[in-house]
């Protein structure tokens, strides 16, 4: 459920990548966090490499009423070239050949519509290279 | 900490349940429970549901509950961890028995998830994942247990026949188990061909939308002799376990940590190793997730559980019975009783009630219930004295 307060706080990470990188021991979070596993509270603002590898994927063919549109789609979990792992739709792609380990590079582009009004949410997706 | 043991076992047919409301299928199940334990009151009860609220709009679930079971005021407190809730109500329960703050309490499960449809289910569920960094990317449950199952075929060469073999062992005890929502059986070559959900997870991979509920009495093992002739189970182990929530936190995808965790912590508490176990019920709401939950729990080498029910292992004859009551597949997943439903089937097993299904001299039997894509897990040791 988007709402526009909980979507505007997630733009950071949406539009631009920022994770929290600990500042003691060089752990990068994404989303970033108040506290790392070794105990540090401080941590400085990074932007994440755009680039990674597919590590698993699925082709989602029952989808959620705001993606039905867009079924089949391919989403995955990609570790970007920094080691920071997240989950993303594979796009411009044959999804009835995709493999593990494909090459991949974050992109800006719209994700879901939400409510009546149709407000447009944007965020990252990965196009194989 | 007091020695605790179940009493009492209750459950009903479970399916779609179009004529009964959440608190009928509530209170049937908990008065199946009240009179095979024989008892005459209830100190304390515990729920587990999942989300009451998107399912049916009802929150302030248990003193609901206690009301129209007719057992108000006493205290009664409905308890949360996705799917993992059942679970998570049996070790509160366990608590507060073995803590001496009530003698006898009863733990039940429910869930009722055909009130709406299936849009509105599916985005229930999908609150157990990570909404933010999950959910708004648009990845379902059946797409998380598909990236782990993807990624379980690529690192051990497990194949898509051996995950249908899964369901079809499932299946084939769901049929002996008259209570199950779908009691009959399917074939390697039917879950293959049937409809494409997530990559490579088709519909008969997952388990159903279901209506239902559980529940168990607990009480001091020194009173449970006093108020049963039935033989007494014993809980002996109690592990409780919790992982990221978000599928990509985690360093493997098809290790489940919460459960090994859990799973290790109750097998300390109850001085046995996975060898000693004569049966389990485990969490297999995907095929996928029931193989990666063996390798958890070590009934099996890490990277060999989708060997286990092609060849037997864990079927009934087999050397680890899992999942004799048709599991999650076969017998139905009302999210919330699940946990607690998993104790029934033990508690009848151990107490030789579990007629077609019987394991023969069955003594100990383990219980794994979890959370989201694994996020939580609960794990009990039950044991018959
Ligand atoms: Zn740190």
């Amino acid at each position: 459920m988007v709402t526009p307060a909980r979507y505007w706080r997630e733009i950071p990470q949406r539009y631009r990548l920022e994770a929290g990188k600990c500042t003691r021991c060089g752990k990068t979070y994404f989303p970033p966090r108040l506290v790392c596993a070794c105990g540090a509270r401080e941590f400085e603002i990074v932007r994440l490499k755009d680039e990674g590898t597919l590590q698993t994927f699925t082709v989602i063919r029952v989808a959620p009423s705001q993606f039905v549109d867009e079924a089949p789609y391919a989403i995955g979990i990609v570790e970007l070239n920094d080691g920071v792992r997240l989950t993303a739709q594979v796009v411009d792609c044959d999804v009835e050949h995709l493999e593990i380990g494909q090459k991949v590079k974050v992109e800006f582009r719209r994700i879901q519509t939400v409510g009546e009004a149709g407000i447009l949410c944007y965020g990252y997706k990965c196009v194989p290279v | 900490m007091r020695d605790v043991a179940v009493i009492g076992i209750g459950m009903t047919k479970w399916g779609e349940l179009w004529d009964k409301a959440l608190r009928d299928i509530f209170v049937e199940t908990a008065l199946l429970a009240i009179d095979d334990a024989g008892v005459d009151h209830i100190d304390s009860m515990y729920v587990g549901c999942m989300t009451s609220a998107l399912f049916v709009g009802q929150e302030h679930l248990a003193s609901q509950l206690a009301d129209y079971l007719g057992m108000g005021p006493i205290p009664a407190a409905r308890v949360e961890s996705a799917c993992a809730s059942g679970g998570l109500a049996v070790k509160q329960g366990f608590l507060e028995v073995a803590a001496g703050f009530s003698d006898i309490v009863l733990v039940s499960g429910v869930e009722k998830m055909t009130d709406v449809g299936g849009d509105q289910a599916t985005y229930a569920l999908s609150t157990a994942a990570d909404q933010e960094y999950e959910g708004f990317h648009g990845v379902t449950f059946p797409g998380l247990y598909a990236m782990m199952a993807r990624a379980h075929m690529h690192t051990y060469g497990t194949t898509r026949e051996q995950l249908a073999h899964v369901a079809v062992k499932n299946h084939r005890h769901g049929a002996l188990n008259p209570l199950a929502q779908y009691p009959f059986e399917v074939t390697v070559e039917g879950v293959l061909s049937s409809v494409m959900v997530a990559d490579p997870l088709r519909i008969l991979d997952c388990s159903p939308i279901t209506d239902g509920a559980a529940a168990v009495i607990l009480c001091p093992l020194d009173m449970a002799k006093t108020l049963t002739d039935k033989p007494v189970v014993k809980i002996t182990g109690v592990g409780h376990a919790t992982d990221t929530i978000a599928l990509h936190s985690r360093d493997d995808v098809t290790t489940l940590n919460a459960t090994a965790k859990a799973g290790e912590a109750a097998y300390q508490m109850a001085g046995k190793k996975p060898e000693d176990i004569d049966l389990a019920e485990v969490h297999d709401c995907f095929t996928i997730a029931e193989i990666c939950v063996i390798e958890a729990l070590g009934f099996i080498e890490k990277g060999k559980g989708g060997t286990a029910a092609e060849s037997g292992l864990t079927a009934l004859g087999g050397k680890i019975p899992v999942n004799a009551s048709g599991g999650l597949k076969a017998k139905g997943h009302p999210v919330g009783a699940t946990g607690v439903a998993q104790v029934v089937e033990i508690v009848k097993q151990l107490r030789g009630e579990a007629d077609k299904r019987q394991v023969e001299g069955a003594r100990v039997g383990l219980t794994q219930n979890m959370g989201g894509s694994g996020g939580s897990t609960l794990v009990h040791i039950l044991e018959v004295q």
